[in-house]
């Protein structure tokens, strides 16, 4: 085991939360909803803007697709005068939570004790009354258009759209429907994390979609691409979400509780790709899950909530395998009818509704949530029995990453 | 659907990396950058085998046989003009293991797609100013084939 490594979450802890008003078209300048939550969780830790002195976020500035990203890196640092040691963004990491993970990293190697981490997201805004962005899904078409009606792909999108394999919805459809041939998982079982998220939100005033969703509304849902029907796509929105990342020792003499960093995975032993991977069942999460529970003495067994990434519901499922929460290809079976995954059950999973319901925060409201949660914070949707270890993933694909994160030291 | 009149046709990008796949198709061959020296097929392709090291690489036709790794029955209109309902499929191409393309079942009543069934090429002729591309399609492999 890594016990005698020098892990750098080890030196961290979540101080402070932030997050701003939430929406499916707020309207609202992006940078502000981005200020919003940070400003919000550097007063939440007690802090003051001069405290912080790192800064990382996901994507960083990026003009296409639009609404992906509300403010990059140097925007922030400039509307807030903050005057920091170290600084980062980029797209190319272990998810939206890869930069969370080079905040720890930073704080450990001693370059900042205060990081100040945030996504910001307005795609609700940005794509108006029209549908999803059909063409470059989280990373840009890579292509120029044409003249008479062309598109000309280039790039990775060139093995995907002229075969009108449009988005990640016909990638994660494949896995999708691969999984349920090997496993015999049905669509009544892959339900359940729509229902559940759906359950969840009810419960959460910030979520997009509150209206209580039965197994027939699900089932009357249009069918975007087999197996995947229009409630098992999270849904755009318009709002940011902060955290403050601390050196430990710190973060214990700050206003909140702190949330430890127990562990964390980055890995990714497969290919960086939608159709050369090893195992087509298989394809979130498997090494970055390995490798977190190789850099702590928790097990599965020992997890009190699940907090995992819903841009598609399947995606959710073939997370809960990676991270050992379930057998693998036992994901069907482990959240029939829902009972397991409520917010009473043994393990309660996307407690604010998750991106299907809630809101696509992208990543980052899976670790606000479990925060909120190992607080005690979550008011008319609060775990009972005082939860004390939660596992979170953000991403889908294998690019992606995990946290386990506690509420005791 | 909706009123589109528009439709779109999408085109590979022909750069000197690629244009052996994506015109292998005028003479009816399904072709992949192929290592010379350890025999591996690279995918997409890059200028430096990952197996060997070996600069020694060259366009090589393969059978056009795959395998059916999965699909889906596509329903949603993401680029205008695109026919529905259009099945998105992963083929895993014979000659080598987790050689898979993304691409499009054709010839098949969705009712008869099975994961795992044998499929072969067929290719669809685009033309265009900047270079003729023909996409590999792939259809059930028939009976007596």
């Amino acid at each position: 085991m890594s016990a005698q490594k020098n892990l750098a979450e080890k030196h961290c802890a979540i101080s402070g939360l932030g997050q701003s008003d939430v929406g499916r078209r707020l309207g609202r300048d992006p940078l502000e909803l981005t200020l919003d939550a940070c400003y919000a969780a550097i007063a939440d830790a007690g802090l003051t803007p001069a405290d912080i002195n790192g800064l990382a976020t996901y994507p960083g500035g990026m003009a296409v697709p639009k609404g992906f990203t509300g403010a990059g890196a140097y925007e922030v640092l400039d509307a807030m005068r903050l005057e920091v040691d170290w600084y980062d963004s980029g797209v190319e990491t272990s998810g939206q939570l890869g930069s969370v993970m080079k905040a720890c990293m930073a704080v450990a190697a001693g370059m900042a004790d205060h990081v100040l981490c945030f996504r910001s997201v307005w795609e609700g805004s940005a794509q108006g009354s029209g549908g999803r962005s059909s063409l470059g899904p989280g990373g840009g078409g890579g292509g120029r258009g044409g003249r008479g009606g062309k598109i000309y792909a280039g790039d990775f999108q060139q093995w995907m759209l002229p075969f009108g394999s449009a988005g990640a919805p016909i990638w994660v459809a494949l896995f999708a429907q691969a999984h349920m041939d090997r496993y015999g998982t049905t669509p009544e079982q892959l339900a359940q994390i729509a229902l559940n998220g759906r359950r969840n939100a009810e419960v959460n005033p910030k979520a997009i979609y509150r209206d209580p969703m039965s197994l027939e509304d699900y089932f009357n849902s249009r069918m975007i691409t087999t197996p995947l029907r229009l409630f098992d796509c999270d849904v755009p929105c318009d709002g940011a979400t902060a955290f403050v990342v601390s050196r430990r020792e710190l973060a214990e003499d700050l206003a909140k509780p702190p949330v430890y960093i127990e562990a964390m995975g980055s890995a990714i032993h497969d290919r960086p790709s939608w159709d050369q991977l090893r195992d087509i069942t298989r394809t979130v999460g498997t090494d970055a899950a390995a490798q977190m529970w190789g850099r702590t003495s928790l097990t599965p067994a020992d997890v009190d909530m699940a907090q995992i990434y819903d841009g598609f519901s399947y995606l959710t499922m073939l997370w809960l395998e990676a991270l050992q929460l379930c057998e693998v290809g036992g994901s069907g079976p482990f959240v029939e009818g829902g009972t397991r995954i409520a917010r009473d059950g043994a393990l309660p999973l996307n407690t604010a509704g998750g991106q299907l319901s809630g809101g696509r925060l992208h990543g980052y409201g899976f670790l606000h949530e479990a925060c909120v949660q190992l607080r005690g914070e979550g008011a008319e949707r609060q775990v009972p029995n005082k939860p004390e270890v939660a596992a979170v993933a953000a991403g889908g694909g294998n690019t992606c990453g995990c946290f386990l994160v506690t509420s005791v030291g | 659907m909706t009123e589109q009149s528009t439709t779109i046709v999408v085109l590979p990008e022909l750069t000197d990396r690629n244009r052996h796949f994506w015109q292998g198709g005028e003479n009816g061959q399904l072709v992949f950058m192929r290592c010379q020296d350890c025999g591996y097929y690279l995918h997409p392709p890059v200028p430096i085998c990952p197996k060997d090291q070996s600069k020694n690489l060259a366009p090589e036709a393969v059978s056009g046989r795959a395998n059916l790794a999965s699909y889906s029955v596509n329903h949603h209109q993401w680029i205008p003009g695109f026919e529905l309902p259009y099945v998105v499929a992963l083929v895993e191409i014979v000659e080598q293991a987790g050689l898979r393309l993304t691409t499009n079942l054709v010839n098949c009543p969705l009712e008869d797609i099975r994961i795992g069934m044998p499929v072969r090429v067929v290719f669809r002729h685009l033309e265009d100013p900047g270079g003729d591309v023909w996409l590999p399609l792939f259809e059930p492999e028939g009976d007596g084939q």
